[in-house]
């Protein structure tokens, strides 16, 4: 297990960009360059880690990166990725590639999936900050169940979100990808493993990380960090990993009641009015739901939902 | 200096054919591609002759054209030499990476098998697939034959790297009608090409020792200026596609033009026209001719860059421009490549009559007598309109 | 002599296709006028576990060769993620003034 200390000091990514103040995505671009040891290429699709860290004629980046459309940053990557295996006999940069949860779960599905099938050499890195924060917090299909968006807005007719978040894991799964993680900038160390056991996998590997967005979730900018250690404490957000199949659990917390998690975020408070009592409770009990159908599966067992 | 040109050895072969031969002539290392009828056999052909072994290209099926192209780029910015085929509505979907290969200067080549769009849908031959995007900012190259599809690749891949231009590039070749016939062709040998064509040089290429970001955001303080010179790339291929073709022209004995005219001298009625039908076209004018009728045709090749002062240069002696065109530029008063005569004829001194005639639609075929009474027609005295557009052989 | 504000490059003195070859250019952008309160140090409270290092999104916070951290007062944006993480709360957040 690698120490702070032992990360390597060089910044291959900012200062400089323009992400929010307390940005996860920004957090968790720094740690995943900091956690590969080989040279790095980055595909990133279109969205909030690309927009404000690349503004003609700054780039925060300091490796080789590659940005073209919404959706097609996988395809993008099979491309490098066939091509420089071919050319040079094999890969001598680690293929990174950086996706929203906007580009991955809805737009960036069907080339994520070609990607997948073919078996490129990648690793596929979905920051989720839980809608499409970019272009002003708008629904994704990984916007959970009763929260305010800007198309999902709260009023009379409307609660918020209608219906679960879609599961990314099980998406990649699918696949029969070899290994499959969700991660939390919180618990650096186990986010650090993961990236490094995703990058040594010959062929693709995903991580699925929770990106708490100050200006998005409507919490203060100190808070970035405290959320994303109380999405998994409160088993909001499961910290697994599967590989060649198999699920294992990465933490099993004492859990904190999962209104502490909801009260630290403006997107939810509308919850805890009386006229969204059902609403709240459907929220909370997918994420039981959710949470005790990860641990069976990380036991064997076959769960249903 | 000319080169000694030996007996030419003929080949049967189809336009996709021919195509997928000259592709890994060219040493294309990369293709990424997505079956659409009528591109199909190009594609089958590659896959072929990389599975044969020894072709030194990877070749990857993906899961659409959006993703063809979109692979193509990534692996053209990591330095690959890349192709891919499409038609129709693959090329329809593959429309805003048109514009973001061509942002991204990556001098791609594809082949476009020109199909019509749906709906309603329809799988035969017609232009309006590329004119979709024509604007995308891509050189635009349309065949008359399957020996001028394999001949275009390798000049379309030297064009598109020159360093004064590097663009993408499409071949067009109608659908069925080329890319299904078959014809005597003459090919190159692979000594041959590989005296005109040398392996790609990328010195912008991904490589973690240079680290380069691509792609970036423009802000309205930039992006005018990177269209400038995407703009200034477009005028600068020009100039290189004829010193292309006539170096292709000393290496094979076949040299292309921008434009293919016959017969224009004090022609009264000339068809312009693009693709295959430009030969019946040549074929009807030459019998008139015979009988001293004062037609003739002009086949454009190059569409972008359009090559307007040739073309208004060309058809200066003529009264009556009948512009046959396979595509239309619904709620426009003329099609795209009436569009691009007119604009080439507005400063000219003679303004002659223009009938944009819109035919062959979703494939249907134009006989030479159809072609025959259009000329005879022309010939005939009437009042038109200076501008005016029809459709040929419309049932009412 | 009139200062006058330095030309944005034409056309031709641009990279091609908006490619950005000095990497880590975004360093000339200084973020750190975003901010309405800064960090301020007590060094003596440093205990050097580096958090506020690891977790800073710029980065604004330096490694020191004594082990220890220094603020990038030209980057920090002020979310206070630092101050909030600090396990001796030796990092505190003031108003800008």
């Amino acid at each position: 297990m690698v120490t702070i200390k032992q990360l390597q000091t060089e910044e291959l990514f900012g200062p400089g960009q323009r992400t929010c103040a307390g940005c996860g995505a920004s957090i968790i671009a720094r740690i995943t360059l900091k956690s590969l040891k080989r040279p790095v290429i980055v595909i990133n699709s279109t969205g909030c880690l690309e927009v404000a860290t690349t503004i003609f004629p700054n780039t925060a980046w300091h490796v080789p990166w590659v940005h073209g459309l919404f959706e097609n940053a996988s395809a993008i990557a099979s491309g490098i990725e066939a091509y420089l295996k071919s050319a040079n006999g094999g890969l001598e940069a680690d293929i990174i590639v950086f996706g929203g949860d906007g580009g991955t779960f809805d737009i960036g599905l069907q080339a994520l999936s070609g990607a997948l099938e073919r078996r490129h050499d990648f690793v596929y890195i979905c920051y989720d900050n839980e809608a499409y924060m970019n272009t002003g917090i708008q629904r994704s299909s990984a916007t959970p169940e009763g929260a305010w968006t800007t198309t999902t807005p709260v009023g009379k007719a409307s609660p918020g979100k209608s219906g679960e978040k879609k599961d990314l894991i099980a998406f990649a799964l699918a696949h029969h990808v070899d290994y499959v993680a969700t991660a939390s900038i919180a618990y650096w160390g186990d986010y650090i493993t993961k990236v490094q056991k995703a990058a040594e996998i010959r062929g693709p590997a995903l991580i699925h990380v929770i990106s708490p967005c100050p200006l998005g979730w409507r919490f203060k900018t100190e808070q970035t960090i405290q959320l994303a250690k109380l999405a998994v404490q409160s088993h909001y957000f499961p910290l697994y990993e599967v590989e060649r199949g198999r699920y294992k659990l990465n933490m099993n917390p004492h859990q904190y009641p999962l209104d502490d998690f909801l009260k630290m975020q403006g997107r939810f408070s509308h919850l805890f009015l009386p006229e969204n009592a059902q609403e709240l409770k459907t929220l909370k009990d997918q994420v039981d739901q959710h949470w005790s159908r990860i641990q069976e599966l990380c036991q064997g067992k076959q769960p249903g939902w | 200096m000319k080169t000694v040109i030996q007996a030419p050895e003929l080949v049967p072969m189809t336009g996709s054919e021919a195509v997928a031969k000259a592709v890994l002539q060219a040493q294309v290392n990369f293709i990424a591609a997505y079956p659409i009828t009528p591109q199909t056999i190009i594609v089958e052909r590659l896959s072929d002759l990389v599975a044969a072994g020894g072709t030194g290209a990877v070749f990857l099926n993906v899961e659409s054209e959006h993703s063809a192209i979109s692979a193509c780029v990534g692996a053209s910015l990591a330095g690959a030499r890349a192709f891919t085929a499409s038609s129709s509505q693959g090329l329809a979907l593959m429309h805003e990476v048109l514009y973001l290969t061509s942002g991204l200067r990556c001098p791609i080549v594809m082949a476009v098998a020109n199909r019509a769009l749906s709906a309603p849908l329809n799988i035969h031959g017609d232009h309006s697939d590329m004119m979709g995007s024509r604007d995308a900012g891509w050189i635009q190259y349309y065949v008359e034959s399957a020996q001028e599809a394999y001949d275009w690749i390798f000049q379309a891949y030297k064009i598109a790297e020159d360093e004064r231009v590097v663009l993408p590039f499409t071949v067009n070749i109608d659908g069925y009608v080329i890319t299904h016939s078959v014809e005597s062709m003459t090919l190159v040998s692979q000594e041959r090409i590989n005296t005109f064509l040398s392996p790609r040089k990328a010195p912008f290429r991904i490589q973690p020792a240079k680290p380069i970001t691509y792609g970036p955001v423009a802000l309205p303080d930039y992006y005018t200026e990177f269209k400038r010179q995407q703009h200034e790339a477009m005028l600068q291929a020009a100039p290189v596609v004829e010193e292309v073709t006539q170096q292709y022209g000393e290496l094979t004995g076949r040299r292309y033009s921008n434009l293919v005219p016959y017969a224009l001298e004090r022609a009264k009625v000339v068809i312009v026209s693009l693709g295959s039908v430009s030969g019946t076209v040549r074929w009807v004018a030459k019998n008139l001719r015979k009988q001293d009728l004062p037609v003739g045709c002009l086949r454009v090749g190059l569409f972008r860059p359009f090559p307007s002062e040739q073309v208004a240069h060309l058809l200066q002696d003529a009264d009556l421009i009948v512009v046959l065109e396979r595509a239309l530029s619904l709620g426009s008063k003329c099609g795209p490549l009436a569009s691009e005569v007119v604009s080439a004829l507005y400063n000219h001194s003679k303004q002659p009559r223009i009938l944009d005639l819109i035919g062959g639609l979703g494939g249907r075929d134009i006989p030479p007598e159809k072609i025959e009474q259009i000329f005879r027609a022309g010939l005939e005295p009437q009042s038109r309109p200076g501008l005016e557009l029809e459709f040929l052989g419309v049932r009412e | 002599m009139t200062d006058s504000p330095k030309l944005k490059p034409g056309w031709r003195e641009l990279t091609p296709a908006a490619m950005i070859t000095t990497p880590g250019s975004a360093r000339d952008f200084l973020t750190g006028d975003w901010r309405t309160r800064r960090p301020i140090l007590e060094e003596s409270k440093c205990t050097k576990c580096l958090f506020c290092w690891l977790w800073c999104p710029e980065p604004a916070i330096l490694r020191t060769e004594d082990g220890k951290i220094s603020i990038d007062y030209n980057y920090c944006k002020g979310c206070g993620i630092c101050a909030t993480e600090c396990p001796t709360k030796a990092i505190s957040m003031v108003d800008e003034k």
